[in-house]
């Protein structure tokens, strides 16, 4: 019994990875790097195109949002048997459905309603 | 030889296997990693909601007259610093050395402490403008998105206290071990909503 308890433990010090100093370095300069370029496009409007910078301001985000998930939180496909990407998986489909479904939803809503609230403001 | 020829020749012999014992608190990272997935659900709504109200300002400011982009650099290293300073906490933790595992834990503290200042500073700056939750739905998210995140890096920092007392007076003993993995979970995970809030709110906001 006492050898079985053993096991577990070390199954549980093994298991559950706290990266090494190498990989959360790597992954601090790379978050850094990533989090100061898109800061830099903003403040000195490096590209002219307003629609551009965003799109590359936010491929920055989820390249960087990437990078924590793997350096810091150390996920990996077999962490926890699966279970904690499955999770994850999951967790990202619901995101990717409220937020593109309430943005697009809203934004039709109110390009449909606009031009009433135009002429209700232009009546008096 | 005899023994074996007797017992295949008797019936089989069904073994109950034991049920797996789990080591205490084994399923617990899991458990806190949905958790964590919950409340990025939460900050997802709050996400969303700001997306949606971020344009309507109601003739108040703009994120143009409120965001000072400086301060938000400041902020986003001062979260990043401790989420590498954590992570230093956790290597040394590994290593079994207490001492070290509390000083790089204060040193967490103090960014946290300094991200919260800031972030209270800003926002005392836009109430004292007139900026206030009131003013427009642009505003009304913001504060809720921006302060929401702001409320669990105060609970992560009083979490972090908490368990800082129980390395001094416990060591770093298993339970010990696991509740600051969780709270180094928990603190990455924060700083990974942080990435969604600097560019969605504040570099976003000021291209609008």
């Amino acid at each position: 019994m006492s050898a079985h308890d053993h096991a577990d433990h070390g199954h549980l010090h093994g298991g559950a990875a706290h990266g090494s100093l190498k990989g959360y370095l790597i992954g601090f300069v790379l978050s850094v790097i990533l989090t100061a370029i898109p800061f830099w496009m903003v403040m000195t409007g490096a590209i002219d195109n307003k629609q551009a910078t965003a799109i590359i301001v936010m491929a920055f985000a989820v390249v960087q949002i990437v990078v924590h998930m793997v350096f810091f939180l150390h996920m990996t496909p077999a962490s926890e048997g699966g279970w904690s990407m499955l999770a994850l998986i999951f967790t990202v489909v619901l995101v990717v459905i409220v937020l593109s479904g309430s943005l697009w939803v809203m934004y039709h809503l109110n390009a449909n309603m606009m031009p009433g609230l135009h002429e209700m403001r232009q009546m008096p | 030889m005899t023994s074996t020829a007797i017992t295949a020749d008797a019936e089989p012999v069904f073994h109950l296997e034991e049920e797996h014992a789990h080591a205490e608190g084994g399923s617990t990272m899991l458990g806190f990693w949905l958790y964590l997935m919950s409340d990025c659900l939460v900050f997802a709504m709050l996400f969303a909601a700001f997306g949606v109200l971020g344009g309507n300002y109601a003739a108040g400011p703009a994120p143009k007259d409120l965001f000072d982009l400086g301060l938000v650099a400041v902020n986003t290293t001062m979260l990043l610093c401790s989420s590498i300073t954590y992570g230093f906490a956790m290597l040394t933790m590994d290593k079994g050395r207490v001492a070290a595992t509390q000083g790089w834990l204060v040193v967490t503290m103090l960014f946290g402490l300094g991200f919260l200042s800031i972030e209270l500073y800003e926002f005392a700056h836009m109430i004292h403008e007139g900026a206030t939750p009131q003013r427009s739905a642009f505003l009304s998210s913001f504060f809720t998105l921006v302060g929401t995140h702001g409320l669990h890096v105060t609970f992560g920092i009083v979490w972090m206290v908490t368990l800082m007392v129980q390395v001094a007076r416990y060591g770093l003993i298993e339970a010990n071990r696991r509740r600051l993995m969780c709270l180094s979970m928990f603190w990455h995970f924060l700083d990974v909503v942080w990435i969604g809030v600097f560019t969605f709110v504040y570099l976003m906001g000021m291209l609008r």
